[in-house]
């Protein structure tokens, strides 16, 4: 059998298969369809200091493969997640990581040392790459000073293993991945999703409250396999790759083109058992291949 | 309640109009006791264009035979594919989802539908009976070509209907049926779905005349299952996912 094991600039994850901040919700949600506790990891939603309502309703349009949103990091607040959220889940014998994010470097500092407190989440990710809130988010992750800025400040605080989101909506994604591991990152998660925009042509009014969102799903998966590739020939921290994975070939695509690990993201919305049968496929994968080690794909492309 | 994953046969599919069909589905299990007014999050086979799931409201159980029917409207793309299945075929649904309408704490309870809002009804009324309610139904439709299944609503309740032409029933909207505008309001309890704007009058109407009223509600969205937080209502205590805060509503909560 496979050993799954990875170690992830210091986090064990018991197999490379994580679920997507903003698309598992606290996990909880999930428990009827998934053994949580044999995840690699899962990673809550965005976080952010004061408690946001997020955007209008409407929020999502469905398009060819994939969806936009523009939620907008819709939450209660860091103080209600370590309150209320963190005790409930606490129990999962996986790796919880917090998605934190902000509309000012502060906000992201004071979020990340009220989770800094936290014993039982090892790490946090770095999202300054969300493209539904106004200020902040996506402004952080698309030029390389402020992406660098960010992640030096929350770096002074944060002391456990500090995972940082790209944003794919940039010119080249990897001198910002350079910027952020010349930080401290420990690792990186790419990608987020693309900024995109759809209209009903009938009224012809945009299907957003706010006009434009975050396309995900299988669409852009050939982009972001892409991505994760050119970044993980330039960086030495290790990549956890996202961007429509459907099914466990996907999420071996992801590993060999340099992922040590991937997310599963809007799939959760259609299949919410999907990890477990990506999980499986990936044991599948290897027992036909021979391969011994899941280690052994990670960017083992020919 | 505890959600499931599953495939179901499907046992019938029956053209009722130009735009509304019935789809029976059976599980090989036995179902899971399912409340007034959930739905289930159907998958729509075999296409890249109906990406996601389409919500549906449960229109009728039948626990004997492990069957589910559901009363869809043709709305777009996937409406469209599911009146396509055919017999026998499988479809994945993850049910039961939301909320439910509550029971009432009188005997007098009135049920009131507007086009492809009837669907949840059936079994609310069916429901209701088993606990010894007789409900009364209104239900609204532009014309009487577009009336759906006038026998099977007619064994569990007294139904009355309007129709924007008057060719079936009253003339009118629902609001402007007798029932509703006669000196004396025999009920104390009204279980609403419909369109947005017929939900809406009915809210204020019920509100300022000091009658509880509950409104299921039909949004668009991904999950169903309370993660992706696109469904969301305005509420008087912020935003509610329609999924799992919902569908069902009491009117003095929404802001709308």
């Amino acid at each position: 059998m496979v050993n799954l094991n990875i170690d992830f600039n210091g986090l064990n994850f018991k197999n490379p298969v994580l679920t997507a901040s903003g698309t598992f919700g606290y996990g909880y949600e999930f428990e009827d369809f998934v053994d949580l506790s044999s995840l690699g990891g899962f990673i809550v939603k965005g976080t952010t200091l004061n408690a946001r309502e997020g955007n209008p309703y409407p929020r999502m349009a469905e398009t060819a493969s994939g969806m936009l949103n523009a939620v907008g990091l819709q939450n209660k607040g860091v103080d209600f997640f370590c309150n209320e959220i963190y005790p409930r889940i606490s129990k999962y014998d996986t790796n919880i990581l917090v998605n934190v994010s902000g509309s000012a470097i502060e906000d992201y500092v004071e979020t990340a040392a009220k989770i800094n407190e936290l014993d039982k989440i090892p790490g946090i990710e770095l999202n300054i790459s969300c493209p539904n809130v106004k200020e902040g988010g996506m402004a952080f992750g698309t030029n390389c000073s402020s992406a660098a800025q960010v992640v030096k400040e929350v770096r002074k605080v944060y002391k456990k293993h500090l995972m940082v989101k790209l944003s794919p909506n940039v010119t080249d994604i990897v001198s910002i991945a350079k910027s952020v591991e010349e930080q401290g990152a420990n690792s990186l998660s790419l990608v987020n999703t693309f900024l995109g925009m759809a209209i009903d042509i009938n009224t012809r009014k945009p299907k957003l409250s706010t006009i434009t969102g975050g396309l995900s799903g299988p669409a852009i998966k050939p982009i972001a396999v892409r991505m994760v590739w050119q970044v993980s020939k330039a960086v030495k921290i290790p990549i956890c790759g996202l961007g429509g994975i459907m099914n466990a070939d996907d999420a071996i695509e992801f590993l060999l083109a340099g992922a040590s690990c991937v997310q599963i993201g809007t799939a959760n919305f259609i299949y919410p058992d999907i990890t477990m049968k990506i999980l499986e496929g990936i044991k599948h994968y290897c027992n036909i291949h021979g391969i011994k080690n899941i280690t052994e794909l990670i960017g083992a492309i020919n | 309640m505890k959600k499931y994953i599953d495939s179901l046969l499907v046992v019938k599919n029956q053209r009722l109009n130009k735009d509304y069909f019935l789809l029976k589905l059976q599980s090989e299990e036995d179902l899971p006791f399912i409340l007034p007014a959930q739905f289930v999050e159907v998958k729509i086979p075999d296409t890249s264009e109906t990406f996601l799931r389409r919500p549906v409201s449960i229109h009728d159980v039948n626990y004997d035979k492990n069957t589910i029917t559901l009363l869809i409207r043709i709305a777009g793309k996937g409406t469209l594919k599911l009146s396509e299945t055919k017999k026998y075929e499988y479809l994945n649904i993850v049910y039961p989802l939301g909320n439910s309408f509550s029971m009432p704490s009188c005997n007098k309870v009135l049920l009131i539908g507007g086009g492809c809002g009837v669907a949840p009804l059936l079994y609310t009324a069916k429901y209701m009976l088993n606990f010894g309610i007789t409900p009364t139904l209104l239900m609204g439709y532009r014309n009487s070509k577009l009336v759906l299944l006038k026998d099977k609503y007619a064994k569990y309740g007294n139904v009355y209907y309007s129709t924007d032409d008057g060719s079936y029933g009253e003339k009118g909207t629902v609001l402007e049926h007798s029932l509703l505008n006669s000196r004396f309001f025999p009920f104390g309890k009204i279980y609403a779905c419909g369109p947005d704007a017929m939900l809406k009058d009915l809210g204020k109407w019920a509100i300022e005349r000091g009658i509880d009223c509950e409104v299921s509600l039909e949004n668009l969205m991904a999950c169903g299952i309370g993660a992706c937080l696109c469904c969301v209502q305005d509420t008087v205590s912020g935003h509610k996912c329609v999924c799992t805060e919902g569908p069902v509503f009491n009117v003095k909560e929404l802001i709308w």
